[in-house]
């Protein structure tokens, strides 16, 4: 797309918010490494941008993506304590093991699905996370949901 | 804050370089004419920028011809401000670095490839570049191309004069022009 600006440009003008954004999600510890992924996912997906419109907005929307997954892959890591305190699990999975079928799915259905309905992303900040289109994300989540009726079915 | 953002931000250029995602790398560097801009991909140095062109303009126009994912990182420029360092004070007569041509096609790319065989020190005529690209009488192009190349004072057109031996225009106003002859013995102080 020739109206996309040189990448330089959104660095120099929202490089600020977007750490800014991060140390308030995940901390000052760990914002760089999101820091890093972010610009990093960005520039992967900048070129096949279709709309130079909001740019600040599509920064946003990935660093918010990452400071999920950060939080996510935290909650796996384990973390070391003295004496482990024992506490009644009540964290049911969902019935009918609903995650491991969408994680059966097709990479992109996967992603579209997860995306929509455990980070709650609209359709187009789906798009922007997948670097296709809005159509294309739309129609990736309705597949997966179209998979995932008939098993259930 | 300021400070630790900028230690990301070049963090950020090596890995993106790493991944394969740093399609144009620039950086500026002082010269005795003013800044000039560099700017490279992978294949090798794409761009010069002369200090009375706009390099903001420069930057939008390899976005648009080039790739959009165009990043400030001077580390990637080092060999191209080194040699033209030593250029400026008269102690590199060739130039020895990798050049990516894509910014020129046919004709003119073959008018800019003559250009960069002229030795130090020696000029050349609008004449003998379009001959030496394949059409003797596309003199006028030759000096289009000359006027377009994207690669100046790596590949000397300023070595390129009139026949008879008269300046002719350069991109980067002619007085660099007569200093840059005068550096290469060409023109007397």
């Amino acid at each position: 797309m020739s109206e996309l600006p040189p990448f330089q440009t959104l660095i120099d003008e929202h490089a600020g918010d977007v750490m800014a954004v991060l140390r308030g999600a995940v901390g000052r510890a760990d914002a760089d490494d999101c820091f890093q992924e972010t610009f990093l996912a960005a520039l992967r997906a900048y070129p096949r941008l279709s709309d130079g419109g909001n740019l600040r907005g599509w920064l946003i929307t990935i660093a918010h993506r990452k400071a999920i997954d950060h939080h996510r892959a935290r909650g796996r890591r384990p973390v070391p304590v003295a004496e482990v305190a024992e506490v009644a699990i009540d964290d049911p999975e969902p019935a009918d093991g609903i995650w491991a079928m969408v994680g059966a799915l097709p990479p992109k259905q996967r992603a579209a699905v997860t995306l929509r309905y455990a980070s709650d992303l609209p359709h187009a900040e789906i798009a922007a996370a997948l670097g296709c289109s809005p159509e294309a994300a739309r129609r990736s989540l309705h597949e997966g949901l179209t998979r995932l009726r008939k098993e259930l079915a | 804050m300021k400070a630790s953002l900028n230690r990301s931000l070049s963090h950020l250029a090596e890995r993106a370089a790493e991944e394969g995602l740093l399609d144009v790398a620039y950086a500026t560097t002082d010269s005795p004419f003013g800044p000039l801009l560099l700017a490279a991909t992978p294949r090798g140095l794409v761009r010069v920028g002369l200090p009375n062109q706009d390099a903001d303009e420069l930057l939008v126009d390899l976005a648009a011809r080039v790739s959009p994912r165009v990043l400030e990182a001077p580390a990637r420029l080092d060999e191209a401000r080194r040699e033209l360092d030593l250029y400026f004070e008269g102690k590199l007569t060739d130039f020895d670095l990798a050049l990516d041509w894509q910014l020129s096609k046919d004709f003119r790319r073959r008018v800019l490839r003559a250009i960069a065989r002229i030795p130090y020190g020696q000029t050349r005529s609008y004449t003998e570049m379009a001959r030496r690209a394949g059409n003797e009488r596309a003199v006028r192009a030759a000096g289009t191309a000359c006027g377009s190349n994207p690669l100046p004072l790596v590949v000397p057109c300023h070595r390129v004069l009139r026949t008879g031996g008269a300046l002719g225009g350069y991109g980067g106003g002619l007085p660099m022009k007569e200093d840059l002859l005068r550096l290469e013995g060409v023109l007397d102080d």
